[in-house]
């Protein structure tokens, strides 16, 4: 019993840093990056530094240490997990603007070739904001309401595979609604906002679900109170994405309130 | 700065409310529907804690139609707050229009909430353990009078619509 326990233990400490290292790699990068382009071109926003340390200080800190083992055993400690690395890392990194950075360090003519990939159909799909949410809020349906929530704790492959997936699909669901970076495939205002409230109302109610219906063998009590820390502490984080969502939109309008059309010819 | 130069300013501030009637309606009625959802999550959930969380006997509709409405209420009222900031920048907001769309807004997501969402799909009941029928008595006739009010001072800002 005690070795099996300590097998598990050093296992899943392997598995923690797999998950970790991309993330460490990521954060050296970007750091180099804003030293490089600093030396060339005007000073990179400080603002924007601090966002993608934040950031990957929540997905780090989900994904290794005490609030990763915990997570394991408790529903609640899972749940604030699930905020941090789906929701508030993403919406962090996102403003932080990666891509930006990216183009400006690299050569220009290297830039034009990302920026010429990234205008192809296969990103417009992605990038469209109805697949992003269903990518996101639908795979969080699939892996609470299914039995895949409690195979996720036995395989450690389903687990880094979840994991990957929860913060690239909220990375995803983040950018197909506000456009910090350069973004080629543009949606409507009004589209996006739309499809953002149904997405957070799936979110909402998916919280109340989970209250009612435990995930196997999660304890009701540990369900109730992580139900609620979903549904609150969601909310927090889609009051700042709606703000910015909407800011946009009221700064984009400020041209229009004065320019008058003009005479066809 | 004289005081018929401030009249002007004043005056000059807000030109085109005519222009923009139906959208100061609009941005009170999201605004009411945004402040009656902060109320009732404040004060019954949090404070009084005579709403419940989750009421067992909860319809699938209820759930999706709480779902919807707590979605939309900060939206709603972050929204109405950015049009609220567009009027003025049109020089189009007219208070009274806009008060009047608050009352109806609020009105009427309290009567949904009251009558269908309490009522018909079980969401929850306002207080637990007590005798509901004056309890939900109150929260309906607020929200019939709440309307009214709302009502009226549409009607009448309507009519100076050119």
């Amino acid at each position: 019993m005690h070795a099996h326990e300590a097998h598990t233990q050093n296992f899943s400490i392997i598995v923690q840093l797999i998950l970790v290292f991309p993330f460490i790699i990521s954060f050296i990068s970007y750091i180099i990056a804003v030293i490089i382009s600093n030396q060339q071109k005007k000073q990179w926003p400080y603002f924007r530094t601090l966002s993608w340390i934040l950031g990957h200080l929540c997905a780090i800190l989900t994904l290794i240490g005490p609030l990763a083992e915990f997570a394991h055993v408790n529903f609640s400690a899972h749940m604030v997990g699930h905020l941090l690395l789906g929701m508030l890392a993403p919406l962090l990194i996102a403003l932080s603007a990666p891509m930006t950075l990216f183009l400006r360090t690299i050569p220009v003519k290297m830039a034009r070739f990302v920026s010429c990939i990234l205008r192809n159909s296969y990103f417009k799909f992605l990038s469209n904001p109805i697949t992003a949410s269903i990518l996101n809020v639908g795979g969080l349906w699939l892996l609470y309401t299914t039995p895949l929530f409690n195979m996720m704790h036995e395989n450690s492959f389903l687990y880094i595979l979840i994991h990957i997936h929860i913060f690239l699909a909220g990375y995803l669901f983040t950018i197909a609604f506000i456009y910090i970076d350069p973004t080629p495939h543009q949606r409507p205002y009004v589209f996006r906002s739309i499809v953002l409230l149904v997405a957070l109302t799936a979110h909402s109610i998916l919280s109340k679900y989970i209250y009612a219906n435990p995930p196997n063998h999660v304890p009701s009590e540990q369900a109730e109170q992580g139900a609620m820390i979903m549904y609150y502490g969601g909310d927090v984080i889609e009051i700042g994405l709606v703000y910015i969502l909407f800011y946009q939109w009221f700064k984009r309008t400020r041209c229009a309130t004065f320019a008058k059309p003009l005479p066809i010819k | 700065m004289g005081i018929s130069n401030m009249y002007e300013e004043k005056n000059h501030k807000h030109e085109n409310r005519f222009h923009y009637g139906q959208r100061n309606m609009w941005t009170g009625i999201l605004f009411g529907f945004g402040v009656v959802a902060f109320i009732d999550e404040v004060i019954f959930h949090q404070l009084l804690h005579w709403h419940h969380f989750y009421d067992k006997s909860t319809a699938n509709i209820g759930l999706v139609s709480d779902g919807l409405f707590h979605a939309f209420s900060f939206f709603a009222t972050i929204g109405s707050a950015f049009l609220l900031a567009d009027l003025h920048r049109k020089h189009g907001f007219w208070f009274k229009r806009w008060l009047g769309g608050i009352l109806l807004g609020a009105g009427v997501f309290q009567l949904y909430d009251g009558i269908i969402q309490h009522k018909f799909m079980r969401l929850h009941q306002i207080r637990y353990n007590v005798d509901i029928v004056p309890y939900d008595l109150v929260w309906n006739v607020l929200a019939a009078i709440l309307i009214v009010i709302g009502i009226a001072l549409l009607l009448k800002t309507n009519q100076y619509k050119r």
